[in-house]
Parts: C-alpha cells; structure tokens; sequence
C-alpha cells in the first residue's frame, strides 16, 4: 500500500532549519493497523500529512499503490485524496453552518454525487455511527464524540482504501475517545488501511503495529499482539 | 460538484454571515440606485427640455440671416450671429407666399427703456407681429396681442410681459394706458400670461411691439431672424426648400441665410443633455467601484476567516479550480442580490422624486440598467479573482492549523 524512501522533511525557520523527517524509510500493507506515538513535535503530524499527500517531502521517494506520487499534479493529488484517503482530526473540522448530513455529504456535492443519492449515502452512514436522529442537528449542537462520528463518517463516505486519523480521540472524554477507536477499528476490520496517531499509550497498544518517533526519525517499528479489547 | 449545489453551498456561506453579506448588499445596492436614480434624472431633465421645445411646435423653421458653412453649425451660427445681408421685412412678406408655409413672423430684438408715471426700467424689446402669439404658443393674460394686418404697419402699441407689468404698474390697471419706449409713446394693449415659458425668450421681462414700430424705434431696416411655420410636420423639407428659394431669388441669387429647423436645435440640445447624463451617471459609477472594491475587501476577510474550512476541502481533495468557483459564486450571488436590490431601492427612488417633482418625467433609460447591473456584476467577479485565487493557494496543512 504505501512505501517511505529516505523522506526528509525541512521546514525553514528564519535562517534555521527545522528536520522535521529524517530519512525515514516505511512500508504499510494493505489493510494494516499502524499507531504512530512519539513526543510532541517529534514529526508524527507531519508524516501523516504527507502520507495524505497534504504536504511534500523535500527528497525521497513515496509509492502509494505502486505509484510513484511524487510526480504527479497537484490536480492528480487531489484526485487521490478525493477518492483513496479519508482524514479524521483532532479538532473534527466540521463546517458549522451545515447539518450533520450535509457535512458527511460534503465529499459527495463536491464530487457532484445526485441528491438523492447523496442523501441515501449520508443517511446510512449516520445509522451506521448510531446517530441517526443526530441528521439535521448542526456541528455546535452535538457532543464531541458525535462530531467525530460525523466526522469519520464524512471522511468514509467515498469510501477509501486508507484512513488518516491524527489524534482523533485527542479532544475526547476517555469513553468517547473509546467508541469512535471502536469505529476506526471496525472500518480496518472490513479491511481500510488505518493510522492513528496518538499520545494515548493504551490506544496506541490496541493497534498491531506500533511506531515510535524521536526527532524526525522511526526509533521503533514493533508487531503487536492484535486484537485485546 | 453540480451548479445547484455550488449554488447553495456560496448561500449558506453569505446566510452564515448574516451581517457582513448585509454590509456588503446595501453597498452594492447603493452604488446601482445611485447610479439609476442619478441617470434618470439626467434623462428627465433630458425628456423635459425637450418636451418644451416640442412645445414650441416641430414644424418650425428658423430663418437666420448669414450663411452657416458647415452643416452643424446653425446653432453656432445664430449665437454669433454674423450680418453678411440683411433680412428684410419684405423677405419675410415674400415668404408668405410659400405653398408649404401656414404662417411666418418676423423677429426684431434690442433694448430700451420703459417708463411710465416716471417710473422708468431698461426691458428688452420684441418687434414682431400678430403670427408670432400662435407660433410660439405663448398665451395671454389680459388684452390682446399685436394687432393682425400688414406687418409694416408701426402701430404704437405694445404688449407688456407680466414682470414689466408689475414693476411699472404694480396693482394698477395697465391696460389702455400709454407708456414711453425710447422716445416714443405705445399704449399698452395686452399682458402675456406668466406661464409663456419658453426657451430663448423669458417673457415675463420683455415689451412686445409690432417689428415696423422696432425697425423705427432702433432705426434699423433688418430682421434678427424670422419664424416659419410649415403646414405640417412632414412638409417641413419642403418649406426649408421654399424658404432657401425665396431667399435666394430676392438675393440676387446668393444663399445667404441659414435655415435651421426646430428639430436640428433639439437634436443639439439633445446630444448636450445627454452627455450631462452621462457625466452623472460616471460620477455616480464611482460610488459603484466603491462597493466593488468593497466586496473584493470582503471576500478577502471571508476567505481568512474561513481558513480552516479551506484548508478541509483541500484534504476532502477538492481542486483549486473548484476552490475558486466556489468563492467567484460566492461573489457573483453578492453582486446579483445587490444589483436586484439596488434597481428596487433605484426605482423606487425615482418615483419618489416624480412624485415630489411632477413636471419631471423621471425614469432611468434601459442603457443605464444595463450599466449598472452589467458593471456591478462583472467588476464584482473581477475583483473577487484576488481573494478566490488567494483561497485556492492556501496551503492545506497550514490552513487546517488556522484555527
Ligand atoms: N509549517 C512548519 N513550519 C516550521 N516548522 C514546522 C512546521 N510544521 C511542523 N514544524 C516543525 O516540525 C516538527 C514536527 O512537527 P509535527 O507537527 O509533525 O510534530 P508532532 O509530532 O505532530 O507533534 P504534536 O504531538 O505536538 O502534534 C516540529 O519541530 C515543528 O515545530
Ligand atoms: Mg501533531
């Protein structure tokens, strides 16, 4: 599924230069469950978002399926996140002045998905999350796990092979933060390709495979024993 | 994404900030109603100095003495006012003849002092004849106009405008009385009514005697210019023919007088008016750029305000190109729901102004409509290309980080 070459990542800063990546080299199978932990500032953040080809790395190479996306357009790369990656934040980033249904849909209008369609698609989605009768309240009206079910179930919709979740339970009460894992992990069940980052050591414990990152770098890559719950 | 829905995904953006797509309405909606309102009354002012030259009849022509080289020059012409070869009266008698002309009446003009019971004024006097009460549609207040007859008859009697009445007579009855013109005496034997406005000649502030009495009275045997009135409206060329032929053979040939018509007068005032209007209409444009460089401000502040929104459509893998129409919708739906309130405020506008101001046949011309919506809209896209293209390059991951 996705294959890392000697990424580096260099931000700038006044005439310093932050490593935020240094020569990482990673390989995910399809249909893996990868938690990335680490300390703050220790490059999880933006590994994620050059997975989600968000961001570019400054050198090396990056294959998602095989294909080298480094040369592609920026058109191209917003095709891929269109159709092969979904993104679940920490801070949700639900439109506030739509419904629930309208922001799960989202995706959906832009891609110029037919209402009826769309409305079917957004429905289930909600009954699948368990908040079904949640459908026409607005973001500020819903609890914050109820946002992040909204929110995964916007960044499921199209239906990608690959879910991109940074810190997803980051803004979350320890029981909230448990079902909406729950939900990452029942989707990675029918077989999407997860990541997770996470501060959460007993989140971080549930996953398969787990990363450590110090300093821009991959300090450890361990199997796990899967499936404790 | 389908138009529909681009549609209302700019909507609930302008519905979500109520106040600031409020702000932004009223703007736009000022400049257009400013420029309509302006406009129609240029227009008005247009429509109604020609209705007051309508009034003066259409069919008349005007027979002015020197010869006007270049075609449009007429007007020019009359006001400079060069005497190669007197008109005469009796040219203005051989004009009577034309089988296109219903009627004609010689004009003298000059100045003089008026007295009475010691009282005395400087008043500009007009020679001229009986025809000239029906030619100019002028209307009496008392007493009659110059007595009809032989126009080179110097009857002593005069016809005073309302002004001059007053100011020599005050309440006292004029009529029958005889006043001193230069050094000789008229008995006053009409009043015109007030409401005789017409262009050129205010006739409220002038003596009216017959041409020959003028002729004698500023010892001259030339016309300023004489008044033709054709048949009908659609003899007009003819009776321009007749005139130019009348002229010409008692001339030795030599065309040397200018005939100008009403309706070539009117076409330059015309042209006049509406450059007035259209120097308005620019000035009141300005307010119009106003509110558009406005809205360029506004979706400026909309676009960084909405940051992170942008930044989530990038990741939800929408294309740059989208990100812009979507922020030139958001514009384009501003500017129209301005231009639609600004015709509203527009019109309703003008009829405030023709209902307090009757005489003025308000109404903005189709042209400034077009105008206005037509600038409001395209410069409302214009301008908004900056902030849209500005969104588009955001670069996602700083943009989710906006918070
Ligand atoms: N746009 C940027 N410009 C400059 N430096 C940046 C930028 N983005 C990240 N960095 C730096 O890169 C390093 C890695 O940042 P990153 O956000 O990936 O950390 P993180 O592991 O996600 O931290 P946290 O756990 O706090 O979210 C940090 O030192 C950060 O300051
Ligand atoms: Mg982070």
């Amino acid at each position: 599924m996705i294959t890392l070459e000697n990424i580096q990542r260099i931000f700038p800063v006044g005439d310093q230069q932050v490593h935020a990546l240094r020569d990482i080299n990673l390989h995910i199978k399809p249909g893996e469950y990868v938690s990335i932990m680490g300390p703050s500032g220790s490059g999880k953040s933006t590994l994620l978002n050059l997975l989600g080809l968000l961001d570019h790395a400054n050198s090396g190479t990056y294959r998602l399926a095989g294909d080298d996306i480094t040369s592609l357009s920026d058109e191209q790369h917003a095709q891929l996140r269109r159709e092969r990656i979904g993104f679940v934040f920490q801070f949700f980033h639900l439109i506030p002045r739509l419904t629930a249904a309208q922001n799960i849909e989202l995706p959906l209008t832009l891609s110029g998905v037919p209402p009826e369609q769309r409305h079917k698609r957004a429905r289930d989605a909600l009954t699948a999350m368990g908040i079904a009768d949640r459908a026409d309240h607005r973001p500020d009206q819903l609890s914050g796990g109820q946002r992040q079910r909204v929110a995964i179930a916007r960044a499921t919709i199209m239906n990608p092979d690959l879910i991109l979740a940074d810190e997803p339970t980051g803004n979350l009460d320890r029981a909230s933060g448990k079902e909406v894992v729950e939900i990452l992990e029942a989707l990675n069940k029918k077989g999407k390709t997860l990541l997770i980052v996470t501060h959460d050591p007993e989140l971080g414990a549930r996953s398969k495979r787990l990363l450590h990152m110090v300093d821009g770098k991959i300090v450890s890559d361990e199997q796990q024993n899967a499936g404790e719950s | 994404m389908k138009n529909v829905d681009v549609t209302r995904f700019a909507f609930t953006a302008l519905a979500g900030a109520r106040k600031r797509t409020f702000l932004m309405l009223l703007a736009m909606a000022t400049g257009i109603a400013s420029v309509l309102i302006l406009t129609s009354l240029g227009e008005a002012a247009r429509r109604y100095v020609i209705g007051e030259f309508a009034s003066l009849g259409t069919n008349l022509i005007i027979v002015i003495p020197g010869r006007s080289e270049t075609a449009g020059g007429g007007v020019v012409h009359m006001l400079v006012g060069e005497t190669p070869r007197d008109l005469t009266l009796s040219d203005a008698m051989a004009l009577q003849r034309g089988s296109a002309i219903q009627r004609i009446a010689p004009v003298n003009v000059g100045s003089a002092s008026v007295s009475w019971q010691g009282l005395e004024r400087e008043v500009p006097i007009l020679g001229s004849s009986a025809e000239m009460l029906t030619v100019r549609h002028w209307e009496m207040a008392q007493g009659q106009f110059l007595p009809t007859g032989d126009i080179d008859r110097a009857n002593p009697v005069c016809v005073l405008g309302g002004k001059v009445k007053t100011e020599l007579f005050g309440n006292n009855s004029a009529l029958g009385e005889w006043v001193r013109i230069g050094d000789r005496r008229f008995r006053v034997i009409g009043i015109m009514a007030s409401e005789g406005h017409t262009i050129g000649v205010n006739v409220e502030d002038v003596v009216i005697i017959p041409v020959a009495s003028a002729q004698q009275l500023f010892n001259t045997s030339s016309l300023f210019r004489i008044l033709v009135e054709a048949k009908s409206r659609e003899i007009v060329p003819q009776a321009i023919e007749q005139t130019t032929r009348i002229i010409r053979d008692r001339h030795q040939g030599e065309e040397d007088v200018t005939v100008i018509t009403q309706d070539a007068v009117l076409a330059t005032f015309d042209k006049i008016l509406q450059t007035l209007t259209l120097s308005v209409a620019g000035i009141a444009a300005i307010s119009l750029i106003v509110a558009v460089i406005l809205i360029m401000n506004v979706m400026l502040i909309s676009v960084s305000q909405r940051t992170s929104e942008i930044g989530l459509l990038k990741a939800l893998g929408t294309p740059n190109r989208q990100i812009v129409f979507l922020f030139l919708a958001e514009a384009g739906l501003l500017s129209t729901a301005g231009a639609v309130l600004g015709v509203i405020m527009g019109e309703i506008g003008s009829q405030l102004i023709g209902y307090f101001y009757p005489v003025l046949p308000v109404g903005a011309p189709w042209w400034a409509f077009v105008a206005a919506i037509g600038v409001a809209l395209i410069t409302g896209l214009l301008f908004s290309i900056l902030p849209a293209r500005r969104a588009a390059q955001l670069d996602p991951v700083e943009a989710l980080a906006h918070r």
